[in-house]
């Protein structure tokens, strides 16, 4: 077994994979959906779907934040950037989604001023340092990175700095969950919950998965062997007949979440009544936007946004492999016009996207189902 | 961006900060501790790093977990190391020594 050996701990693989094998042989054909890229990541890189049996499928979902920004909010950024006195900052792999018309890097060729940060923070110091200049966050990110956007706003507010703003991109997780629990035609047997944002939010967002749609879920850590214990727990729970949102990951993920975090969130942002999102269209009280205490430093009460809503390339599927309708490579452009280096899609852009894993450690595997005796 | 690195605590800065010095792969920067000043985070600690700010304390087996998780991943790992590592005017430790490894 190739793939066994490299994890850490290969006895207990082998354990889970006899589980889930003798699990799966009593059960029908089951599809689970990991909604959070880096689960995407480690299935792909460690070969986890050779390891289990035929019948269990694992579909990718909508957890990669930088997959899910629209074109049109790519422009309406473009159109911040190049404002007179305006400084963007963004994190680096936002730098080449797609927008309209263009991407922020060309943007920046074109003599916009947009620097790539690590943090937001590192924006505020940086309108802390430079007065003269109309300092905008490009804020995106799951409820991860939403505290900390949160807690710079707070600081920006205490240290009265004027000429610093937040473009908000948040999105959450859970509504477009729902979604696609909705979307016709997509029939999952259960999710492998995400894990640092459950580290965040907690396990109480999901119940709705159990309560609604009667389908297990149960929030994973990224190891393999996380991964495969995630699989068993949704088996052993649909064996038995249950429908419950579990925690694999308590090593982290506590079931109440951080209240530190949540109660920061709480603090500066509200939902937005909808928001689009690339591939997926408009979901409801699927995202966030500053409360009004924090006027002053929301980008979109500052600036003119273009704020068109922009249709993806004919070519692109993202929404579909976004919505785990097809796999990365059932994409017609993939991996032929849409590469890492040249993307038509936010999947193959960020390379937590699905499309990006793929093309990376997946392609020598296509269509996997390598008998696990045999490899 | 939405995966954490682990990091180590190697210097707590004075209170108002709210902030501390942590280490990422020989690398040291001052990041956010707001989120966990609560848990009681002190040096030596090893906590999950998103953007910035120590989001979760973490026990040393799982940041091992962590690191080797993110070493998998090459590329993304690289970057966020990258990124964690760049100077910024007026940020991070100015003159503070890479640990040696
Ligand atoms: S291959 Fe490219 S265009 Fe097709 S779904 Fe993936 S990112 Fe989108």
């Amino acid at each position: 077994m190739k793939f066994v050996t490299e994890f850490r701990d290969p006895e207990a693989a082998k354990v889970l994979i006899a589980e889930i094998a003798e699990l799966a042989a009593g059960q029908p054909a089951r599809k689970f959906m990991e909604a959070c890229g880096g689960h995407t990541h480690a299935i792909y890189r460690h070969g986890i779907e050779s390891l289990l049996p035929e019948s269990i499928e694992m579909v990718h979902g909508p957890g990669c934040p930088v997959c899910v920004i629209p074109m049109g909010r790519i422009d309406d950024a473009i159109s911040i950037a190049s404002q007179d006195g305006v400084t963007m900052c963004c994190f680096g792999d936002l730098m080449r989604v797609p927008g309209g018309s263009s991407t922020l890097l060309e943007a920046k060729a074109k003599g916009a001023d947009i620097r790539v940060v690590y943090s937001p923070l590192d924006a505020l110091a940086i309108a802390e340092n430079e007065p003269d200049r109309n300092v905008v966050f490009f804020a995106v990110g799951f409820e991860t990175t939403a505290p900390s956007t949160a807690i710079t706003a707070m600081q920006a507010r205490e240290r009265n700095v004027s000429n610093f703003s937040i473009f908000c991109n948040h999105v959450t997780i859970v509504p477009p969950m729902k979604a696609i629990l909705d979307s016709p035609g997509m029939e999952l047997d259960g999710f492998l919950g995400p894990g640092h944002v459950s580290a965040v939010i907690g396990t109480g967002p999901y119940q709705f998965v159990s309560r609604e749609y009667g389908l297990p879920l149960v929030t994973t850590g990224f190891e393999p062997v996380d991964i495969l214990q995630g699989v068993a727990m949704l088996l052993r729970q649909l064996a038995e007949g249950r429908a419950e949102v579990e925690n694999q990951y308590k090593r982290v993920v506590r079931d109440g979440g951080n209240p530190s975090a949540l109660k920061m969130l709480g603090e500066v942002f509200e939902l937005r009544p909808h928001f689009e999102w690339r591939g997926l269209g408009f979901i409801a009280q699927s995202a966030l936007t500053l409360k009004d205490d924090f006027a002053d430093w929301d980008a979109e009460k500052h600036f003119e946004l273009p704020g068109v809503r922009v249709a993806d390339p004919k070519a692109c599927q993202c929404g579909e492999v976004l919505k785990g309708a097809i796999r990365p490579w059932e994409c017609k452009v993939f991996g032929t016009a849409c590469t890492p280096e040249t993307p038509i899609g936010t999947c193959m852009v960020s390379s937590e996207g699905a499309c990006a894993a793929y093309f990376n450690y997946g392609r020598f595997r296509a269509k996997k189902r390598i008998p696990v005796t045999s490899a | 961006m939405c995966v954490g690195i682990p990091a180590q605590v190697v210097e707590i800065l004075p209170a108002e900060k709210k902030s501390a010095i942590v280490e990422v792969e020989g690398v040291r920067r001052e990041v956010s501790i707001v989120i966990v000043l609560d848990d009681g985070v002190k040096v030596g600690d090893w906590v999950l790093l998103h953007v910035g700010f120590a989001m979760s304390i973490i026990d040393e087996e799982e940041a091992e977990a962590q690191l080797d998780f993110m070493r998998m991943l090459g590329g993304v790992y690289e970057e966020e190391v990258e990124a964690f590592s760049a100077d910024v005017p007026g940020v991070g430790v100015p003159g503070a020594e890479p640990a040696p490894s």
